[in-house]
């Protein structure tokens, strides 16, 4: 026995309120984030993360006021990405109660903003978000390519070099999704996490396109990653994270119970 | 009242770490300090640390902070976390080698690189996530199972020269040292203040302790 692999679920945050639908049955305000952070951290969850997607500027401090009243009263470790850009924004988020953040396109506008921030802070906390699409086509060897803009915007990186070099830059950890995956529920991008995962010496959290448990558990046996993040599976109550890990489990997987 | 210091020496935030305390205990007075004359006033002190060994030993020298973590770790219930364990051994790998404090005779050191499991796949460093710790007896381990699991990051681990100074351990894919305690002193490699119940039961147990092992 050793060291679990982590089921981690995802809030995504606008302005201070949890959004993609969540319809949880037993408790006071559906989309508190701090309601649905109690709530994983009692099923079970290895960490939470937050994806603040706020989009104007002023309203940016209401997810620090979120991270400090979670941080007051769950002690599981706390990831906080979106809109991470300079090194005081680091500060806060650490300020206000996270152990993480997950730095994004900063990172691909420009690379030297990890080594200052895990110069800065220590590689322990920085979380390098990677949002691949496969560009190959049929027939040809696996290609991904790092896109910016929720996928929209090409930047001409292959992914799994780009991975490589964060690593190399003191990321301690990655965050990956697949962009041709996300919200479709129908698993992770297996060939990518696995590609990855076997490029880097760090750990890499699976992400996008959790339809069910199997899947989970594909991403972990199959694309060998160390984590799995998933969002609406959980968010609709669809499974508990208890039920992600007894399922996992049963598939071989050592996980925290 | 009994106080608890927690050693603020500029090495990463120590709100979760005070938070957690609080939580484990209401009544105690939790103080997040450099002041030597608070930490040496406290009744328990709790040492913290994250990042890397040359900038935490640099900022303990530079403070004299270094000097009045010898002298209370001596004479009250003292508590060292992750980086807060590591600096307390005689000296670390990292940084090309740094000399640390020396109060537990011993040497951080780092994993190997292209560690593997028992399917073969490639162990990631830093250690990081849920580890079972095997404990070994001591007071702050009460109503905590034994390979309870506790959340870690870390490259680096302890090696104590005298293995009676090991309080658990925890394997990556060896067993290594997780845990050091002696007479007042106990230190953990893991952060008990993100370890959920069993990381709050075991600051509980900490804020509890007379310091006799």
């Amino acid at each position: 026995m050793s060291l679990a692999k982590r089921i981690i679920p995802c809030l995504d945050v606008d302005n201070g309120r949890v959004v993609k639908g969540v319809k949880f049955v037993d408790i006071r305000d559906a989309g508190d984030p701090v309601e649905i952070a109690r709530r994983y951290d009692r099923e079970g969850a290895d960490e939470i993360t937050f994806l603040d997607i706020t989009a104007t500027h002023d309203n940016r401090d209401t997810i620090v006021h979120v991270v400090e009243q979670v941080a007051s009263e769950v002690f599981i470790p706390l990831t906080v990405g979106g809109g991470i850009r300079v090194l005081e924004d680091i500060r806060r988020m650490l300020n206000a109660g996270a152990d993480k953040v997950g730095i994004n396109s900063a990172a691909v506008f420009r690379p030297e903003f990890v080594k200052e921030a895990a110069e800065k802070f220590g590689s322990q906390c920085i979380v390098v978000a990677i949002d691949a699409k496969k560009v190959s086509q049929e027939g040809e060897e696996n290609r991904w390519e790092i896109f910016t803009h929720g996928g929209r915007k090409p930047t001409g990186i292959n992914a799994v070099e780009w991975a490589v070099r964060m690593k190399d830059f003191g990321a301690g950890e990655i965050l990956l999704t697949s962009m041709d995956r996300d919200g479709t529920k129908s698993g992770f991008d297996l060939a990518l996490t696995r590609a990855i995962s076997e490029a880097v010496s760090i750990p890499v959290i699976a992400s996008g396109g959790v339809g069910n448990l199997d899947h989970l558990a594909d991403g972990i046996i199959e694309g060998k990653a160390d984590a799995v993040l998933a969002a609406s599976i959980f968010h609709f109550a669809e499974y508990t994270i208890e039920q992600a890990k007894r399922h996992m489990q049963a598939r071989g997987i050592e996980v925290r119970l | 009242m009994s106080s608890v210091a927690v050693i603020d020496y500029g090495m990463g935030n120590l709100h979760s770490i005070a938070k957690a305390l609080q939580h484990a205990d209401s009544r105690v007075n939790v103080q997040i300090t450099a002041d030597a004359a608070v930490i040496r006033m406290a009744d328990r002190v709790v040492f913290p640390g994250v990042g890397a060994i040359r900038d935490c030993m640099h900022a303990l020298n530079e403070s004299g902070l270094a000097d009045v973590i010898r002298e209370v770790a001596q004479s009250k219930p003292f508590l060292g976390i992750c980086l807060g364990m590591q600096a307390l051994l005689t000296d670390s790998e990292e940084n090309d080698g740094i000399t640390c404090l020396n109060l537990f005779p011993g040497h951080a050191r780092r994993f190997a690189d292209h560690m593997l499991d028992v399917d073969g796949n490639v162990l990631k460093i830093p250690h990081m996530g849920w580890n079972q710790v095997k404990q070994n007896p001591h007071p702050l381990w009460h109503n905590i199972p034994d390979h309870s699991r506790f959340y870690f990051v870390h490259s680096y681990y302890a090696a104590p020269d005298d293995p009676s100074h090991s309080a658990a351990t925890a394997d990556y894919p060896q067993a290594f040292t997780c845990a050091l305690a002696k007479e007042n002193m106990f230190a953990v490699q893991f952060h008990p203040e993100k370890s959920q119940t069993v990381g709050l039961q075991l600051l509980q147990n900490f804020l509890a302790w007379d310091g006799i092992a």
